[in-house]
């Protein structure tokens, strides 16, 4: 297998040159930054100039990872017709494509064991790419596409999931109704990775229509351990799942708008659970009935529903502190709130030891402690103190200079750090620089760090990935040293799309080192110093 | 009180770490040091934001192209903060409830025969059972019960609406989110017109 983290490091050319008999590719490409509009689109990430190499030079190429890439129908269609054994496509992120493409690639596709379409922007040609899927047995193991906006044939899919007898993982869109789940359920009670679809009817339920036994499918699936969905719940709903929930490891209601009450039944019986995304809907009181019950929790995410900075915040350190407190084997969390203090933040490092990913988001910028004022400082001082194993760290709340002087001191395993509206100064960046011997993967927005704490990374950005430094205080002569000094880095200004002229200041700087030298498909609001 | 920074001044300043932030800052504003770049009309230096006391309504933008001089307004939103992608936050949007003031969706609803149009807040229901029942009881009429085959017949009523495309639809046959997002105006039919509908 060939992982390319940034496939801008090494050209398709150079790839198959050097490793001729690849049988996995796995690429990624846009910066994770991007996710949040902080750079114009079509900067970049085109999987067509490595389809094409690869069609030429590696036949046998049989699986397709792509992360944040732009993919097109005539790629995917490419990627169909080059690779006579092609069993795997998993695209995260992507874009660039639509059911038209989908369409030709699932035809032609007769091997295709893998297609996972997650988070991904996939236009609405008004292709039916589900009937497209050839006839007779099909090999399909996994069919996620529960991203795809757009309704689907459902006659059709019910006919592929039943000639499918190996498929283990479907998630649905939300155009599947709860009635069509059933239908589908009844079909494959072998699954053991579910996605509902929209988990409430398509119609008005007449007075006299019988409901199906939602409850007996559910019990059916007696493999069934992942479950996600819930895109429009109707909470009635929720009681069908009872049956499955003590085999659940991993419980995905991201997308379901639930309230503690409506989730404590559900919640106490899931003892396996170790994976569990939720929307703070739940409030403190649900996450402490998580923390009672789910004893083998190793990750946990807590999504806002009201994503803005002045929100009320259902959630806060009572509900994070309840967590640490209950689920002790906690290894990841990303956690959204609107209030937290230093005191739950070093409960939570003493707590949970194993914690390799931490993420806290304070949704008002250069929020203190809510309770003692302070800056957040000793909170995150403490997680990369006690927490020994942590190689992802993202900070926020009021932070200064003293919360990097703690993560260069001791977050030495670091690898990944986020930094957002942080810091006072210059020596933030240099204690970061200067201290994390492993980091490979900076992303700060909106600090006030200039030219000379960026000059204090050069003795280590050929050992970094990337850094993407946006709204900071950079400057173009700043980043042309670097460019000058460091001439296997590529340093790219990104200004937004409807500015014309280079200003003095540097909207967005990132570099990244590479093989290859400055890319040739880079858009106008790019300047590759 | 307003705190603003000026730089006209500051050209020189780039390696000094000099504070400029006037007397009676509040000791929360991390923003102290000088920034090196140089003031335009063009747009705001990055990281330079006027704070007022009360709450921080930095309005850095990705368009770039604000005029240092005029205050933001109050809870403006930064751009891609916090780090929710669109995608999630599209999703949670379309199934909220309606907790946000004044964000309604106010569509107008006309009933054949009635002097007067009224207006209904889309968001308020979670179904089409609920809406059906505000609307018999808005309007004192009974609208029956909708199956998909017949639409509403047995009734002397039909709630219809119009969708983005302008056409004229039976309320009922699409899952209620995509109801939501394209009804732009209600008509409840009535009489003989009401009946032929659902037999197409």
């Amino acid at each position: 297998e060939l992982f390319i983290g940034n496939c801008y490091a090494v050209s398709p050319a150079r790839a198959t040159a050097r490793f001729t008999r690849v049988r996995a590719l796995h690429l990624k490409g846009r910066p994770r930054f991007a996710d949040f509009n902080l750079m114009p689109p079509d900067w970049g990430a085109h999987f067509n100039p490595w389809v094409l190499a690869f069609a030429k030079a590696c036949p046998w190429l049989e699986k397709v990872y792509l992360k944040r890439m732009s993919v097109t129908d005539d790629d995917l269609a490419t990627l169909a017709e080059s690779f006579l054994g092609f069993k795997e496509l998993v695209l995260v992120c992507c874009d660039g494509f639509g059911t038209s493409g989908l369409a030709i690639f699932v035809s032609k596709c007769r091997q295709l064991k893998v297609l996972d379409l997650i988070e991904s922007e996939v236009s609405d040609d008004e292709t039916d790419w589900i009937l497209c899927f050839p006839e007779g047995e099909s090999h399909l193991e996994s069919l996620i596409f529960d991203c795809v906006e757009c309704p689907i044939n459902f006659e059709a899919l019910e006919r592929l999931v039943a000639r499918s007898p190996s498929l283990k993982k479907l998630k649905l869109n939300r155009y599947v109704s709860i009635g069509q789940l059933y239908r589908l359920m009844v079909q494959a009670p072998q699954l053991t990775h579910l996605g509902t679809g929209s988990f409430s009817p398509s119609e008005i339920a007449g007075q006299g229509d019988q409901e199906p036994d939602y409850v007996t499918a559910f019990a059916a699936c007696k493999s069934l351990v992942c479950l996600s969905g819930f895109r429009e719940i109707i909470p009635d709903y929720l009681p069908a799942i009872y049956p499955i929930c003590a085999n659940l490891t991993s419980l995905n209601f991201s997308y379901a708008n639930i309230t503690a009450e409506q989730l404590k039944p559900i919640i106490s019986n899931c003892h396996k659970l170790q994976v569990f995304w939720v929307l703070d809907s739940i409030c403190d009181e649900g996450l402490q009935a998580v923390a009672a019950t789910c004893k083998e929790l190793r990750e946990l995410r807590v999504f806002p529903v009201d994503a803005r900075e002045d929100s009320d915040g259902p959630v806060s350190e009572v509900g994070f502190q309840a967590i640490s407190e209950g689920c002790r084997k906690l290894q990841s969390i990303l956690y959204f709130c609107q209030r937290m203090t230093n005191a739950a933040v070093i409960a939570m490092s003493r707590n949970c030891p194993d914690l390799v990913v931490f993420r806290l988001c304070i949704m008002g910028r250069h929020r203190p402690d809510h309770v003692t004022g302070e800056p957040m400082d000793d909170g995150f001082g403490a997680i990369v103190m006690n927490c020994k194993k942590l190689t992802r760290l993202a900070v926020s709340g009021l932070l200064t200079d003293k919360a990097f002087d703690y993560i260069g001191r001791y977050g030495k395993l670091v690898r990944t750090l986020s930094v957002a509206f942080a810091g006072d100064s210059d020596m933030a960046l240099k204690y970061v620089l200067e201290g994390c011997p492993q980091l490979q993967k900076l992303e700060i927005r909106d600090s006030p760090f200039g030219d000379a704490a960026l000059c204090s990374g050069l003795h280590h950005y050929y050992n970094m990935r990337f850094l993407w430094m946006s709204s900071c205080r950079l400057t173009h002569q700043g980043c042309q040293q670097i460019a000058r000094a460091m001439p296997r880095l590529v340093v790219e200004v990104i200004r937004s799309a409807d500015e014309e002229e280079m200003d003095v200041c540097v909207q967005t700087l990132y570099m990244y080192r590479s093989l290859e030298g400055p890319r040739n498909d880079a858009p106008k609001f790019v300047t590759i110093l | 009180m307003e705190r603003r920074v000026n730089y006209e001044n500051d050209l020189n300043l780039m390696a000094t770490e000099l504070r400029l932030g006037l007397p009676g800052c509040d000791d929360d504003e991390p923003q102290r040091k000088t920034n090196p770049s140089i003031r335009n009309n063009k747009r705001t230096a990055p990281e330079i934001s006027e704070v007022s006391s009360s709450e921080s309504s930095s309005s850095i933008t990705m368009s770039g192209s604000d005029d240092q001089d005029s205050p933001p307004p109050a809870k403006e939103q930064v751009v891609g903060w916090p780090p929710i992608r669109s995608y999630r936050k599209n999703c949670l949007q379309s199934s909220k409830r309606n907790e946000v003031e004044g964000m309604g969706m106010y569509v107008k609803v006309s009933v054949d025969g009635a002097p007067y149009l009224r207006k209904i807040d889309l968001k308020v229901y979670r179904s089409y059972p609920q809406l059906l029942k505000a609307l018999e009881n808005m309007f004192k009429l009974t609208i029956g019960a909708y199956s998909k085959r017949e639409g509403y017949n047995g009734s002397d009523y039909a709630p219809t609406y119009e969708d983005k495309d302008g056409d004229w639809m039976l309320v009922g046959d699409v899952p209620w989110e995509m109801f939501i997002s394209s009804c732009k105006r209600l008509r409840i039919m009535k009489g003989s017109e009401a009946r032929g509908l659902g037999c197409v």
